[in-house]
C-alpha cells in the first residue's frame, strides 16, 4: 500500500482534484430536491410563472455544472490511474527482469507474467474507481441526510434509522455471496480442467473404451456447478428486494412524519417532496459503494501480490568492486569445480554434494546421468545462474563470484535444455549472441550449428520472420538455431544442456563433428542422456543423486564404473560396448 | 476468444431458434417468470401514483387528511411487500432456467466431444474447443440470464411508465418522451468513440501480454544471454503507447454515467418546469408533479440497460453459435449393427493396398501392403515427426484408411466394433497421459473393477512399484493434472502399468527418446520386453536394439513409408535406413 502511495504521489494534482471536482458534482446534485421544493412551495402558491421558469432554468445550470465537474474528474481519475499503473509496470519489469533463477524458480515464471498483466490491470480499475467514488458515494448518503436534516430534524430521524440499516443488508448481502461466487469460479475451473484433460487424453480414453464414465464424470461436476450457482443466485436475488422495501418504508415513514410537520405548519408541502427525493437518491449511491468496496478488496489484494514480488531480492548480486582487482590466469585450468555443494531453496537435500573436477581450455566434456542426478545443475553453477552453498566455481582461475555477471555470462555460450527462440527477424535472434554480429559471422555459426540448410530452404536469409516461441519452426530446427546462437558469441566455454534430443543421430553426430572442427580452443560441455553423444570426449563425468560416480574416458568408465555400464548397455549394442571397453 | 465476430441477420436468428428449444423444457418456468415480471412492473410504476396521492392529502396546516394518508401507507406497504416477494421469485426462477440450459448445452457438448472424429480433435487446438465449452458457454449464460432478467422488465417498465404517465397528462409525458432521445444519441455516440478507443487498447494489451509471456517466461534465456535492457526498452515503448491509449479509453468510457446523468437532469427540469407551470393552471396537482418526477428520474434508467442487454445478447448470440457449430460436427461413422466383436485375437495383422492422407491434397501412404504374423514385432523407424503416428492412428482406428483396408485375424476393422478392436491393443505412447486421480485409479484406467492387489502385480510388472510404494500415500496418492508431481519416465511407467493389467494380445509401443533419465529407461525397456513376449508388437523405434530385434521395420520419411524389411535386408539395399544406421556408428564424437 505504501508503495502504491508513493507512486500515486507522482501524480498528486491528479489523485487530489479527481476526487474534489467529484464531491463538487455531488454537491450540486443534492441542491435539486430543494430547487424543486422552492418550485412548488413558492413558484406554484404564488402563481409565479417567472418563479418557476428561473427555477428550471437553474435546474439546468445545476446539470451543466455538475457535467463539467464530473468530467473533469473523471480526467483527472483516469490519467493518474494510468500513468501510476504504466511507471508501476515499467519498474515491475525492470524488477522482474533482474531476479536471480532461485527466485524464478521459487515463484514460478507464470505466476510473474500474471503480477504483470492481470493484477496491475486490477491496480489501475482499483485507483482509477476509488478517485472518482471513494469520496462521492458517501459523500450522497450522508449529504442527503445532513440536507435532510436542514429540512426537518423529526423527518430526518427516518434517515439516521434506515441508513445504517440498509448498509447492514447491502454489505450483508454482498459478504455473504462474495466467496460463494469463488467457489463457484472454482467449480468452474474444475470442468473446465475435466474438459480439458479429456481432449488431452482422447487417444487413451478411446483407447481404453472409458467414454461412458467421462461423460459421467463430467455431468457430475456440471450438476454441481448448477447447484452452487442456483444457491449463490437465490442469496444475490436478495438485494434488490429487500432494499426496496426498506427504502419505501423509510419513504412512508418520511410521509407520515411530514404530514404531522405540515400540519403543525414546521414544513411546507414542497419540502416533504424534497424530503422523499432524498430518500431516493441514497438508495443508489449506497449499492455503487458495496461495489466499489468488492473492487477495492480486490485491488488491494492485486497490489500486495504485486508488492511481494517487488519485495524479492535477487539472490545473486555482484560484489561491489567486482572486477576491480582481477586475478584470472590465463595459464589456470579453464573450469575448476572445488568441493561445491549446492542445495535448491527449499530443498531439505543437496543437489549437488563435494563436486571436484578441473577442466582444461579446449577439452569436450561430456556429463551423462539420471534425471535428477544434477547434471544441469552443474552447468547452471558455471555462469552463476545459482550461488554454490560450499566451495566455489573458479573460472580462469578466478571465483565466479568476483566476476562482473555481464563479463562472467559474455564468456559463455549456453544452450538450454528448452529450445527458445523470440519474436523477430533471425539475425535479431542471433544477435542475442553478439549484438554487432555480422551476417558473415552468423552463417558461420548456421553452418557449424547444422542450420543452414533449412535456413536456405525458406529462402528468406537472415530476414527469416521467427514467430512467438518460434511457432513455425520444428524442435529441431529451433534446437539448432539456439545452438547456432550461442556459436554467434565465440564463447570460450559452450555449454549444451541436453540440446540435441530432438535432433536424429545423424544431425546429432554431424553436429558433434563439426563443433570440434571449427571451434579451436573452446571448451565444450555436452550434458545428455545419449551415451552415443558423449561418449568421444576427453574426460566423461557420471553422475549418480549429485555425487560423481565416475570421471574418466568412455573406455575407461566402461571397464570401471559399473552405472555408465549399466547405462551404455542399455542404449548401445552388446558387441559395441564390449568393443569399446577393449 | 478467436474468431468471435458479430453473426448475420439470418444467423443469429437461426441460433436464437435453436436456444429456444433448449429453452423449450422449462417453458413453464418461463411463463411464470414473465408472468411475476408483469407484476413486478405494474406494482412497482403503481408505487409513485400513490406517494403522489400522498402528498396530496398534506396541504397545508389544518389540511391533512390522517385517514385517507394512513389508508394510502398501508397500501403502499402492502403492495412494497407483494412486489419484493415477486421479484425475488422472479430473479430466482431465471436463474434456475439460466443454469439449466446452461448445463443442457455444456453437457451435450461435452458428450459430443467424446463422438467426434479425432480428424476434426486434431485439427483443432484443445485450447479453442475448451475455451468454447468453457468460456463461450459461460458468455452465453451472463448473457441469457441479463436478457431474462433486464430485457423483459425493461421493455415492460418503459411502457408502463408512458402509459401510468399519460393517463395523469399527456403534455407533460410528452415532454419526458421528446427528451429522452436524446440520451440515446449521447450514450451511444460515446460507445462509438469508445469502442475505437477499447480496440487499439486491447491491441496493445495484446502486443505486451505477449511480451512479457515471452520474456517472462524465458526469462532464464534472457539473462544467459544479458538482453534485460533491450527487453526493458521494448516493454517501456509499448508499455507507453498503451499508457495512451488507455488513458483515452478510460475517459471516453467514463463520460457514459456523468452524461446519461446529465440528460436526465434536463429531463427532471422539463419535467419540473412544465408540471409546476400545469399546476398553476390546474390541471395538475402537487402530488401527480412528485410522481412524475419520480417517473422523469427512473424513465431513461430501462434505455442504458436495455442498450447494454442488446450488445450482451449479441455476444451470447455469437458465442452460442460457436458452441452450436461444436455440436452440429458430424460423429465418428456409425458401426454397422452386426459389426463383429473381436474375441480371443490370434494377432495377425494385415494391411491391403493402404491408401491415406489427412488432407487430400498432401498425399501420405499409397498402396501399402504388410502382413504380420502372430507374435511378430514391427519396428516405426525414422526422424521425429516423419509421421510414425499415422500408423498408430490407422491401426487403432482414430482415422478410417482412404482406400484398401486393414485386417485383424482376417476381419476388416471397419466391419468390427470400435471396443472390441481397441480393447485387443494395449498403447503406451511417449506422450503420457494420466487423468487427475489416484495412482489405483490410473493403473486401472483399463478395468476399472481390477483389486488393489491386481493393480499392485501390474505395477510390479511394469517395475512401478518401487517408486509408488515411495510416494507419500502409495497408490492412494493423488497425481495432480497431467501428472505434474511426477518425472516423465514415472509416468511412462504408470502407463505401461495401465496396459500391463488388462494385457491384451496385441501391443502398440513408443520408444521414449531422452527426456527420461537412464536408470528408468533400463526400467522401460524391461518392462517392454516383457509384455512383448509372445504378443504381436508394433514399436516406434528409437533404440538399435529394438530395431534389430523386430521382424519387420518400416522406415519412415516425411509421413511416408519409403521402405520396408528386416535389418540385414535393409542394411543390404543400401537405402535412407542404411544411412540412418551407419551415420550413427560411423562418427563416435
Amino acid at each position: 500500500m505504501k508503495r502504491l502511495l508513493h507512486y500515486l504521489s507522482g501524480y498528486k494534482l491528479e489523485s487530489i482534484l479527481g476526487p474534489l471536482f467529484k464531491m463538487l458534482e455531488a454537491s450540486f446534485e443534492l441542491f435539486v430536491p430543494l430547487v424543486v421544493a422552492s418550485m412548488i412551495d413558492v413558484g406554484i402558491k404564488q402563481n409565479n410563472t417567472p418563479y418557476i421558469l428561473r427555477m428550471g432554468g437553474l435546474l439546468i445550470l445545476l446539470g451543466i455544472i455538475g457535467l463539467t465537474c464530473s468530467l473533469t474528474a473523471q480526467y483527472f481519475a483516469a490519467k493518474a490511474s494510468v500513468l501510476t499503473a504504466t511507471s508501476l509496470r515499467n519498474d515491475l519489469f525492470s524488477h522482474i527482469s533482474h531476479l536471480s533463477y532461485t527466485e524464478i524458480d521459487t515463484v514460478g515464471t507464470s505466476t510473474l507474467i500474471t503480477r504483470m498483466t492481470s493484477d496491475i490491470n486490477q491496480v489501475q480499475t482499483g485507483i482509477n474507481m476509488v478517485l472518482r467514488l471513494f469520496l462521492r458515494s458517501p459523500f450522497v448518503v450522508f449529504g442527503a441526510m445532513i440536507m435532510a436534516f436542514t429540512v426537518n430534524v423529526k423527518a430526518a430521524m427516518a434517515f439516521v434509522v434506515v441508513i445504517p440499516l440498509l448498509s447492514v443488508v447491502v454489505f450483508g448481502i454482498l459478504l455473504i455471496s462474495m466467496p460463494l461466487y469463488k467457489k463457484v469460479q472454482k467449480q468452474l475451473d474444475q470442468v473446465m480442467l475435466t474438459t480439458r484433460e479429456n481432449l488431452m487424453g482422447v487417444r487413451v480414453i478411446r483407447a481404453f473404451n472409458r467414454q461412458k464414465s467421462e461423460t459421467a464424470r463430467f455431468e457430475e461436476e456440471n450438476g454441481l456447478l448448477v447447484r452452487f450457482q442456483v444457491f449463490v443466485g437465490k442469496i444475490s436475488a436478495l438485494l434488490n428486494p429487500v432494499t426496496y422495501i426498506m427504502i419505501n418504508f423509510a419513504i412512508i415513514a418520511v410521509v407520515w412524519i411530514g404530514a404531522f410537520q405540515v400540519d403543525a405548519g414546521i414544513i411546507t408541502q414542497g419540502k416533504v417532496v424534497a424530503l422523499v427525493n432524498y430518500m431516493s437518491q441514497i438508495l443508489v449511491e449506497l449499492i455503487k459503494l458495496a461495489n466499489l468496496i468488492i473492487i477495492i478488496s480486490k485491488s488491494v489484494a492485486c497490489m500486495n501480490r504485486v508488492d511481494t514480488i517487488f519485495q524479492m531480492e535477487p539472490s545473486i548480486k555482484e560484489k561491489e568492486n567486482a572486477g576491480a582487482d582481477s586475478s584470472q590466469d590465463a595459464s589456470a585450468a579453464k573450469v575448476v569445480f572445488d568441493h561445491v555443494s549446492f542445495l535448491y531453496a527449499g530443498a531439505k537435500e543437496e543437489s549437488l554434494s563435494s563436486i571436484d573436477f578441473s577442466v582444461k581450455k579446449g577439452e569436450t566434456i561430456g556429463i551423462i546421468g539420471g534425471t535428477g542426478s544434477g547434471k544441469s545443475t552443474v552447468v547452471n553453477l558455471i555462469p552463476r545462474f545459482y550461488d554454490v552453498a560450499a566451495g566455489r566455481v573458479m573460472l580462469d582461475g578466478m571465483d565466479v563470484r568476483d566476476y562482473p555477471l555481464d563479463a562472467l555470462r559474455e564468456k559463455i555460450g549456453i544452450v538450454p535444455q528448452k529450445s527458445v527462440l523470440f519474436k523477430g527477424s533471425l539475425r535479431e535472434n542471433m544477435q542475442w549472441g553478439k549484438k554487432d554480429a555480422s551476417d558473415e559471422e552468423i552463417y558461420h555459426a548456421l553452418d557449424i550449428a547444422q542450420a543452414r540448410e533449412f535456413v536456405d530452404g525458406k529462402g528468406k536469409g537472415l530476414d527469416l520472420y521467427i514467430e512467438q516461441g518460434g511457432r513455425n519452426l520444428s524442435g529441431g530446427q529451433k534446437q539448432r538455431l539456439t545452438i547456432a546462437r550461442a556459436l554467434v558469441r565465440k564463447p570460450e566455454i559452450l555449454i549444451l544442456d541436453d540440446s540435441a534430443s530432438a535432433l536424429d543421430f545423424a544431425t546429432d553426430a554431424r553436429l558433434r563433428r563439426a563443433i570440434k572442427e571449427n571451434t579451436e580452443g573452446m571448451t565444450v560441455f555436452l550434458v545428455s542422456q545419449r551415451a552415443a553423444t558423449i561418449r568421444g570426449a576427453d574426460q566423461i563425468f557420471v553422475l549418480d543423486d549429485g555425487k560423481i560416480a565416475g570421471k574418466g574416458t568412455h573406455k575407461e568408465l566402461l571397464n570401471h564404473c559399473d552405472l555408465y555400464r549399466e547405462i551404455c548397455l542399455s542404449q548401445l549394442s552388446k558387441e559395441e560396448v564390449e568393443q569399446d571397453g577393449r | 476468444m478467436a474468431g468471435k465476430k458479430k453473426l448475420d441477420k439470418a444467423s443469429s436468428k437461426a441460433t436464437l431458434k435453436r436456444i429456444l428449444t433448449y429453452i423449450q423444457r422449462y417453458r413453464l418456468s418461463v411463463a411464470a417468470s414473465i408472468l411475476l415480471a408483469t407484476l413486478t412492473v405494474v406494482l412497482t410504476l403503481y408505487v409513485p401514483v400513490l406517494i403522489g396521492r400522498a402528498v396530496d392529502l398534506i396541504l397545508e396546516p389544518g389540511r391533512v387528511d390522517y385517514a385517507g394518508l394512513l389508508e394510502i401507507l398501508k397500501k403502499i406497504g402492502i403492495i412494497v411487500l407483494v412486489t419484493a416477494i415477486a421479484q425475488w421469485l422472479m430473479n430466482h426462477i431465471n436463474n434456475v432456467i439460466t443454469y439449466k440450459v446452461v448445463k443442457d448445452i455444456r453437457t451435450r457438448a461435452f458428450n459430443h466431444l467424446e463422438v467426434l472424429p479425432l480428424s476434426y480433435l486434431d485439427r483443432h487446438p484443445a485450447g479453442d474447443l475448451v475455451s468454447r465449452i468453457i468460456a463461450d458457454i459461460d458468455q452465453f449464460s451472463e448473457g441469457l440470464l441479463m436478457g431474462f432478467t433486464q430485457l423483459f422488465t425493461g421493455v415492460m417498465t418503459i411502457i408502463g411508465t408512458l402509459l401510468f404517465m399519460l393517463s395523469i397528462n399527456f403534455w407533460i409525458t410528452l415532454v419526458v418522451v421528446v427528451i429522452t432521445p436524446v440520451s440515446f444519441l449521447v450514450a451511444s455516440f460515446i460507445a462509438s468513440k469508445t469502442f475505437a478507443m477499447f480496440q487499439k487498447q486491447s491491441q496493445a494489451r495484446g502486443e505486451l501480454t505477449s511480451l512479457i509471456d515471452e520474456n517472462l517466461g524465458n526469462l532464464k534465456v534472457v539473462q544467459a544471454f544479458s538482453q534485460q535492457k533491450e527487453a526493458q526498452a521494448k516493454f517501456e515503448e509499448i508499455n507507453g503507447r498503451l499508457a495512451g491509449y488507455s488513458l483515452r479509453a478510460t475517459f471516453f468510457s467514463s463520460i457514459t454515467n456523468p452524461a446519461t446523468r446529465f440528460v436526465n437532469g434536463l429531463v427532471y427540469a422539463g419535467v419540473g418546469t412544465a408540471g409546476a407551470y400545469g399546476v398553476i393552471r390546474g390541471f395538475l396537482s402537487v402530488g401527480q408533479l412528485t410522481s412524475f418526477l419520480n417517473y422523469a428520474n427512473q424513465y431513461t434508467k430501462p434505455f442504458n440497460e436495455i442498450s447494454g442487454v442488446v450488445t450482451e445478447l449479441q455476444n451470447a448470440l455469437a458465442s452460442a453459435a460457436r458452441v452450436f457449430e461444436l455440436i452440429d460436427q458430424p460423429p465418428i461413422v456409425k458401426e454397422d449393427d452386426d459389426a463383429v466383436k473381436l474375441n480371443a485375437v490370434q494377432g495377425k495383422v494385415g494391411l491391403e493396398h493402404v491408401h491415406f492422407s489427412y488432407v487430400p491434397e498432401v498425399k501420405l501412404i499409397e498402396d501399402f501392403s504388410l502382413k504380420v504374423k502372430p507374435g511378430q514385432r514391427v519396428a516405426l523407424v525414422g526422424p521425429t515427426g516423419c509421421g510414425k503416428t499415422t500408423v498408430i492412428n490407422l491401426l487403432m482406428r482414430f482415422y478410417d484408411v482412404n482406400r484398401g483396408g486393414i485386417f485383424v485375424d482376417g476381419n476388416d476393422i471397419r466391419k468390427v466394433t470400435r471396443q472390441s478392436l481397441r480393447e485387443s491393443y494395449g498403447m503406451v505412447l511417449q506422450e503420457t497421459w494420466l487423468k487427475s486421480g489416484t495412482i489405483q485409479e490410473n493403473i486401472a484406467y483399463g478395468r476399472p473393477d481390477a483389486s488393489l492387489e491386481e493393480v499392485i502385480a501390474a505395477a510390479k510388472e511394469a517395475h512401478a512399484h518401487s517408486f509408488i510404494k515411495r510416494m507419500p500415500q502409495g497408490y492412494a496418492s493423488v497425481i495432480s493434472e497431467d501428472g505434474g508431481n511426477l518425472s516423465q519416465g514415472q509416468k511412462q511407467l504408470l502407463c505401461i502399468a495401465r496396459v500391463m493389467l488388462c494385457l491384451p494380445p496385441m501391443l502398440i509401443l513408443d520408444e521414449a527418446t531422452s527426456s527420461i533419465d537412464t536408470r528408468t529407461e533400463i526400467r522401460i525397456q524391461k518392462a517392454f520386453s516383457k509384455m512383448m513376449e509372445g504378443r504381436t508388437s508394433f514399436i516406434v523405434a528409437h533404440r538399435l536394439s529394438t530395431i534389430r530385434e523386430a521382424d519387420v521395420i518400416l522406415v519412415m520419411k516425411d509421413g511416408h513409408i519409403i521402405e520396408q524389411g528386416t535389418h540385414q535386408g535393409l542394411l543390404e539395399k543400401g537405402g535412407f535406413y542404411a544411412e540412418l544406421y551407419n551415420s550413427q556408428f560411423a562418427i563416435s564424437g
